[in-house]
């Protein structure tokens, strides 16, 4: 006989008419199809920007100059050694004040309200627009002709990249130094080391590798950058004529050129796009390439 | 328990809790003259009176929490680094205050060496550990031979006799711990204090590292921090046990020098009950 | 006093004044270059402010809600970019974060295999390096022309609405909302999937003990755990869209004329900035600067908010 206290047999069985199964499927459908949709565009956008870019380039186009508008052909030539240009003199400002800041940050500051001023500032900093840093330049530099009497120049632009770096050159020396095992310092001081002799020899060669990798994205994403151009650096059909003059960026030729009513321009524009994609996710690569080589 | 008999050398007491063994001044290398140490308003350990031998072993040991590495901490001034970190009374090393305010921890660190917990080789080849400190302490002698006679010292030249340009981190942990000390030799330091040395390490490797004190205790004063006994015994002329009470107010606990002593005397014929129980395994 | 015999061969056991001297300037020399970025910060407040004195004692805060900005008459007021900034982002916002959270949940999940989802994680976050002037680009000659006829046939059923009145024709808000979207995407995916992967395995475990199906364990459990993190990443988001220039500039139309419609041409107050400073002079850019200190005060508002919402209202699990 069969107790009563003994439960029946329980069914375990998976049931998929019930409505929390049916539920669950249409969720995880839904899911499904907003990755679906978040990706696609990017894709697409991707995609067309390759396949556009391949379809127009030409070798020569490294070598000339954009036409006059309504003419045939010319090249984008001027605007890449612009971006190459002011995207360095951006690093020579950004990278010595950022990493500079991080190392103080991470190996000087205790919990003090300055280091605290610092790094809200530094967040503050991050969030602003990058049309902003352009007026903030242009208002500082440009306008009032501070350098030599010059207005629109490749040093402005630069200058107004570099204050969009700077924060995450210095928020990326910061996580990366904290990374060093504090053991690491105390074997340095140990020995007798001082605190700059620690922090160069010891402590910064350790944390190569993040802060590289934090530089190397900040340069990527400078080097797209258009807003704080187009009224710092501005742009130039001709050649580079130095730091203190108004030079092209490819930034600012995709975005002159696209609502030109021109096909040549609008093809170039299509080629600096392609270059400029082309370089940044080069950049990406590498960043992520260094920092895999960290983590060996 | 044995207690042998016809030990006369007690330890005078100073106050209550604390002891110092009476030495003739030139043969102490650090005195601590009623060294108080907290972190912010936390007091870590209180009222420790001791003199170290110049050119013996001294071990610390006691329960965790006892304040025995805070106060191995503060003979080469690493508490700096903490921000916190507070000190009253005197700590002095050839008849100078190291906390005296005109003292660079700098210099101090170059005269008093220091071996961590973990290894903590640098991020550079074996030999590149071994020259860093020599060349910051402005060393004019042979690089080479320098490098190689502080791995001998060390015990680990053998190891590390055909790789000296690879990584320090090629070697094994007590391998890496015995760069450690070499790298601590190089600079040729008066005192070397040893925090824990041994607690990442395997019995094997620890058993090396005993062998490498042996021999330094010939040249160097060495003052190491253990949780075992054994070791305490095995390697060290002096002992001093500390012990952590619960103060009252409540802010946790405090610790304190119990008591000092040769170490034969500490664990076999303690003075205090706390000491007795300690080293009897009756609690720690 | 025993000086250590070994003193001959080191002979920088006193630091020499030199040495410490380059200790101790370094250390000055990188609190110099700290404080430096709040220099730049302070900077930045003081030019757009001191330029913007002019506009802001002929406009005062009437310049926030006119819509009249005719730099012929030195007419100016910043409502219709001001408005056209909310809205914009507001707009991008609601499409991208549940598109951004769905696809963090379903990249955090065991619902495809790990390398695939690794993939999809990539891409979003390469999309995310992407200068936004290409994709304004993309936004004329593609996005623009494949999405006119569906917002045509909106505005032909839905006409009625204020909202949908107009016939797009071209550039208008709508295809800048859209570009924006597809911008703010990464961000969201990627911060979102970042708060779910903190929420500790632990948690989930104890979800499925008591027996919960998987969506009820994301929704009760997951979602709530990692949320200071996701509002956190749209307050972020939010920030970047008010902020965003080029491809929006590129897509909106430019226009100064307020219109409820979201299928006519509008404007930003980054957008205004960037088509219209080149060529500004005298007022105008006095004007301009006070366009950009109200999208300052407003972007800073949202990432100080952000900020403080991924600080103070996380989860602890101690």
């Amino acid at each position: 006989m069969t107790s009563s206290f003994l439960p029946a047999k329980p069914d375990l069985k998976f049931k998929p008419h019930l409505l929390r199964n049916r539920g669950n499927k249409l969720l995880t459908g839904i899911a499904g199809l907003f990755s679906l949709i978040a990706v696609v565009p990017l894709i697409a956008v991707l995609a067309f920007v390759l396949f556009k870019g391949i379809s127009v380039i030409r070798p020569m186009m490294f070598f000339e100059l954009p036409p006059p508008p309504g003419l045939e052909g010319g090249g984008i030539g001027n605007a890449l050694i612009g971006t190459l240009l002011v995207t360095g003199i951006s690093c020579l400002f950004s990278i010595p004040v950022g990493v500079g800041g991080g190392i103080y940050l991470a190996e000087y500051s205790g919990n003090n309200k300055f280091s605290a001023f610092v790094r809200f500032g530094t967040n503050v900093l991050a969030g602003v627009p990058s049309i902003i840093a352009g007026v903030f330049i242009y208002g500082l530099i440009v306008a009032t002709r501070i350098l030599f009497g010059n207005s629109y120049s490749a040093v402005a632009g630069g200058l107004a990249l570099s204050v969009l770096m700077l924060p995450t050159i210095i928020k990326t020396t910061d996580e990366g130094l904290k990374l060093v095992p504090q053991e690491l310092r105390w074997g340095s001081l140990g020995v007798g080391a001082s605190k700059f002799v620690t922090t160069m020899k010891v402590v910064l060669p350790s944390a190569v590798a993040p802060i590289a990798t934090g530089v190397v994205l900040a340069i990527a994403r400078s080097a797209g950058e258009t807003a704080p151009l187009i009224f710092t650096a501005l742009f130039s059909p001709f050649w580079p004529e130095g730091v203190f003059k108004p030079i092209a960026t490819m930034s600012v030729l995709i975005y002159n050129f696209a609502i030109m009513p021109y096909d040549a321009q609008v093809t170039l524009a299509w080629a600096a796009s392609f270059v400029l994609v082309i370089l940044i996710l080069a950049m990406n690569l590498l960043a992520r390439w260094i920092s895999g080589f960290a983590q060996r | 328990m044995m207690f042998p008999s016809g030990v006369t050398s007690l330890p005078v007491p100073m106050t209550l809790s604390s002891h110092s063994a009476n030495l003739p001044d030139d043969q102490v290398a650090i005195t601590c003259e009623d060294v108080t140490i907290s972190y912010g308003a936390f007091e870590a350990v209180r009222n420790v009176y001791l003199e170290l031998p110049r050119g013996k072993v001294t071990a610390f040991i006691g329960p965790s929490g006892c304040g025995k590495s805070t106060v191995l901490r503060c003979f080469n001034r690493m508490n700096d680094l903490i921000p916190s970190f507070g000190l009253k009374g005197r700590i002095v090393y050839e008849g100078q205050d190291l906390y005296a305010p005109n003292v660079d921890p700098v210099e101090v660190r170059r005269r008093i060496g220091m071996v961590f917990q973990r290894p903590n080789p640098f991020p550079k080849s074996i030999y590149e550990n071994i020259a860093f400190g020599a060349r910051i302490n402005g060393y004019s002698g042979d690089m080479d031979e320098l490098v190689e006679r502080s791995l001998r010292r060390a015990a680990v030249w053998d190891e590390c006799k055909d790789k000296l340009n690879e990584s320090g981190y090629s070697l094994s942990g007590g391998q890496q711990q015995r760069l450690c000390i070499a790298r601590t030799i190089a600079v040729q330091p008066d005192v070397i204090l040893m925090d824990e040395p041994c607690s990442a390490l395997d019995p094997i490797s620890t058993l090396k590292v005993e062998e490498t004190m042996h021999e330094l205790k010939k040249e160097f004063t060495i003052v190491i921090v253990t949780h075992n006994m054994q070791q305490a015994v095995r390697v060290s002329d002096m002992t001093a046990f500390y012990n952590a009470v619960a103060v009252e107010g409540g802010s946790g606990k405090v610790g304190y020098l119990v008591e000092y002593d040769e170490t034969a005397n500490i664990f076999n014929n303690p003075q205090q009950q706390a000491t007795q129980e300690y080293v009897s395994g009756r609690f720690g | 006093m025993t000086a250590s015999g070994s003193d001959a061969l080191y002979k920088l056991r006193h630091r020499p004044p030199s040495e410490k001297l380059v200790d101790g300037s370094f250390k000055i020399l990188v609190t110099v270059l700290a404080a430096l970025v709040g220099l730049i910060l302070l900077a930045i407040f003081l030019v757009v402010f001191m330029e913007s004195r002019e506009a802001l004692g002929k406009f005062g805060l009437s310049f926030l809600v006119n819509s009249k900005w005719d730099p012929n008459t030195d007419q100016f007021g910043a409502f219709t970019s001001i408005y056209g900034t909310l809205l914009s982002s507001f707009l991008a916002l609601l499409l991208a974060v549940p598109l951004g959270i769905g696809s963090a949940i379903f990249l955090t999940e065991d619902f495809i295999d790990t390398r695939i989802r690794a993939v999809i994680s990539n891409m979003v976050e390469l999309l995310a390096a992407i200068p936004s002037v290409v994709l304004g680009l993309w936004a004329i000659f593609v996005l623009e022309p494949f999405a006119r006829p569906i917002l045509q046939i909106i505005n032909q059923y839905f006409g009625w609405i204020p909202f949908f009145s107009t016939v797009p024709t071209g550039p208008g808000m709508m295809p800048a909302v859209l570009i924006l979207v597809i911008m703010l995407l990464p961000i969201i995916t990627a911060i979102s999937r970042d708060s779910l992967n903190q929420v500790p395995p632990d948690l989930r475990q104890a979800a499925y003990g008591v027996g919960t199906t998987r969506w009820t364990a994301i929704f009760q459990v997951l979602l709530p755990a990692a949320i200071s993190g996701i509002i956190g990443g749209i307050m972020l988001a939010l920030g970047r869209a008010m902020g965003e220039t080029m491809a929006v500039t590129m897509i909106i139309g430019n226009s100064n004329n307020f219109s409820f419609s979201w299928f006519a041409p509008a404007n930003t107050i980054s957008a205004l900035l960037a088509n219209q400073f080149g060529e500004a002079d005298g007022l105008q850019v006095s004007a301009l600067m006070y366009a950009a200190l109200v999208l300052m005060i407003i972007t800073f508002i949202v990432n100080v908010l952000a900020q403080w919402i991924v600080k103070n209202l996380s989860l602890k699990y101690d």
